[in-house]
């Protein structure tokens, strides 16, 4: 049998019963456009994830502390990050000794209650130096950043994040000038970063900076920082930087072992990895709970090609007394299950595409159809047709034509 | 061209032998009009299904035009069916969706032959099975029976077979159309095509040239039919 003729007869075949075929295929369809569609969510929810930590800089490493270890820390371990054994000096150092850095901000941050002009707010208020704005992407708004003036001569002015700008001053206005109070001291504003999005803690919206060293001095009243945050020359000298940095702060913290480290250098590759590590077991789930949709859809198939098979029995019969051996025949209703679940496929790949677009419009949930969700689609609806439609394409290769004849 | 030496065929129904044919030997020579003739359960329908490969016997040899098809695999013997056998039933067997032409284009189907190439060569065995060039490309349901039977004739002939099985053609059909549709046989013999034709009935038997007859799974007599009509004018 020619594949042109195959296809003519299952096309003849499904066309004889279109509303019995469009019912069948209707399973399909669901079970498709929800795979498609759940998808879609997961990898969106890791594509936006991605973009929100690239924001936070390129190539960045982070250095934070680790446990307080030792005969100081006596024996209740405080946690990781509970240490306090970062200094400047150690960013300082940092940036003098290791080539592959191009900047350096340390940060020192600590939640306060704020004042301005009878309104009052509790925020995050970030110690930090000039280079923070390159190393972390901030771009200023209104006024200036903090510069290494105001560091070196412990100024009292801040910057503010918009989120902060709106609670304190009124939407949009430009508070270059005024003065706010911070733990009961005043500070001037000298500027307002851009808005970068994204709400809830960490978001840096809703920091106010000012100059490091003002921090230790006069907020904290200690030497330590709370992270330093590296930004490498290239990506290809990430690894390098990360270990040439944790040799120089081990020497510097005169450890010996490295796994005795008190502080952890994280790149953005480690948070980037076991952000997507959750989006995709969240994509996993959801595929998984459409692909039940589509093996319910894949029994109405066999049901259907059951069914098709015991109607045309005779017909079988006929086909088999004028010449067609058992492959022509189980080819043939092989290719009718095929052909059902790729029209299903395709209408299945609309159908999830449309919800996609539908919960983006609606929900405004980040969405992405892939070319790898469409031909997963496709070859899982073809491996549903032959898997479904064998087992009633064998019980037609196998009638005996005398039978089959005789069949009422 | 069709010689069986000593068929059997027995059927099993749990501990039950039922032996339908018992011992059956003839032979068959290319361009005959041969009838078969047996009252129900005389073992006809069996004999035909062997003798159309459609089954194989139980024992004893069946050769096909020199060749021992008896212990053939199914496949084999859809290949011989495909290529030298057509089929013309009782009840038709058209696809009752099918065009006329697709039909009776179905063997060709399976035999690869090229779309161009089986609808001329079905448009011509339509014409000669004598069916009108405006019925062609009608659904084969929307047909009368005699034109029914006609597309099942021209289906049979449609890969030029050398045997054509016509297993009681007339069975479904009015007296009138049934003579004409044997007529239609007689007139394929006279071009040369070998013909069997298997019934109950006497009358319709008398149309072929050789009669056999088959009571209980075994032939009763073998004989012309010139000689088969005039004995039966003694009896009566």
């Amino acid at each position: 049998m020619l594949i042109s003729d195959l296809f003519e007869e299952t096309y003849f075949a499904i066309r004889a019963n279109k509303f019995r075929s469009g019912l069948t295929i209707l399973g399909i369809v669901i079970g498709i456009g929800s795979v498609i569609a759940m998808i879609s969510i997961g990898q969106g929810a890791a594509g936006s994830i991605e973009t929100r930590i690239q924001s936070m800089g390129s190539n960045l490493l982070t250095v934070s502390p680790g446990f307080q270890r030792g005969a100081a820390a006596g024996p209740v371990s405080a946690g990781r990050g509970s240490a306090q054994t970062l200094t400047l000096e150690d960013a300082d150092s940092i940036t003098n000794e290791i080539s592959s850095v191009r900047a350096v901000a340390p940060e020192l941050s600590r939640r306060y209650q704020i004042v301005a002009k009878g309104e009052n707010t509790n925020t995050q208020v970030m110690g930090t130096t000039a280079s923070y704005l390159d190393v972390r992407n901030v771009e200023i708004d209104q006024g200036s950043f903090i510069t290494e003036q105001n560091i070196s001569s412990l100024s009292k002015v801040a910057v503010l994040g918009p989120t902060v700008r709106d609670d304190l001053f009124a939407t949009g206005t430009n508070p270059v000038g005024e003065t706010i109070r911070i733990n009961g001291m005043n500070f001037k504003v000298i500027g307002v970063t851009k808005s970068k999005g994204g709400t809830g803690f960490g978001s840096q919206d809703e920091m106010i900076f000012i100059p490091i060293t003002t921090a230790q001095k006069f907020l904290s009243g200690a030497s330590y920082v709370s992270t330093i945050n590296v930004q490498v020359e290239s990506s290809q000298l990430m690894t390098q930087a990360k270990n040439e940095i944790t040799n120089l702060l081990l020497q510097r913290h005169n450890i010996t072992t490295p796994e005795m480290a008190d502080f952890s250098v994280l790149s953005q590759e480690d948070i980037l990895q076991s952000a997507s590590s959750i989006t995709n077991t969240m994509t996993i789930l959801l595929a998984s709970i459409a692909g039940i949709s589509l093996i319910v859809g894949g029994i109405g198939i066999m049901n259907m090609m059951m069914t098709t098979v015991t109607e045309r029995t005779r017909e079988i019969g006929l086909r088999k007394a004028i010449g067609a051996k058992r492959l022509d025949i189980s080819l043939q209703f092989l290719a009718e299950a095929v052909m059902l679940t790729f029209l299903g496929g395709a209408f299945g790949i609309m159908l999830g595409a449309g919800l996609a677009c539908g919960i983006t419009f609606f929900t405004s949930t980040a969405t992405k159809v892939s070319l790898f969700s469409i031909i997963l689609a496709f070859s899982v609806a073809a491996g549903i047709g032959i898997a479904f439609g064998y087992w009633p394409a064998q019980k037609a290769a196998k009638l005996n034509p005398i039978e089959a004849l005789r069949y009422e | 061209m069709i010689e069986v030496r000593n068929i059997t065929k027995v059927y099993k129904t749990g501990d039950v032998e039922t032996r339908v044919l018992k011992g059956i030997s003839f032979s068959i020579e290319k361009g005959e009009f041969v009838a078969i003739i047996g009252p129900s359960g005389s073992g006809k329908s069996t004999l035909m299904h062997i003798l159309g490969c459609l089954d194989t016997p139980t024992s004893g040899q069946y050769f096909f035009e020199g060749k021992d098809v008896s212990k053939l695999s199914d496949d084999e013997l859809a290949d011989i069916r495909k290529k030298k056998i057509g089929f013309v039933f009782q009840s038709f067997n058209l696809l009752p969706r099918a065009t006329v032409l697709r039909n009776v284009e179905l063997p060709l189907i399976y035999a690869n032959t090229s779309k161009q190439k089986r609808e001329e060569l079905a448009k011509d065995v339509l014409l000669s099975a004598g069916l009108e060039e405006r019925h062609f490309n009608h659904l084969s349901n929307q047909l009368s029976g005699g034109e029914m039977q006609r597309v099942a004739i021209a289906r049979a002939l449609v890969n030029d077979p050398t045997v054509i099985f016509a297993d009681e053609p007339t069975g479904n059909l009015d007296s009138k159309t049934g003579e004409i549709v044997l007529r239609t046989f007689q007139g394929l013999n006279k071009q040369g095509k070998t013909i069997i034709l298997i019934t109950h009935e006497k009358y319709i038997a008398e149309h072929a040239k050789r009669i056999i007859f088959l009571k209980d799974g075994e032939v009763v007599e073998d004989i012309p039919a010139q000689r088969a009509k005039i004995i039966g004018q003694i009896k009566e």
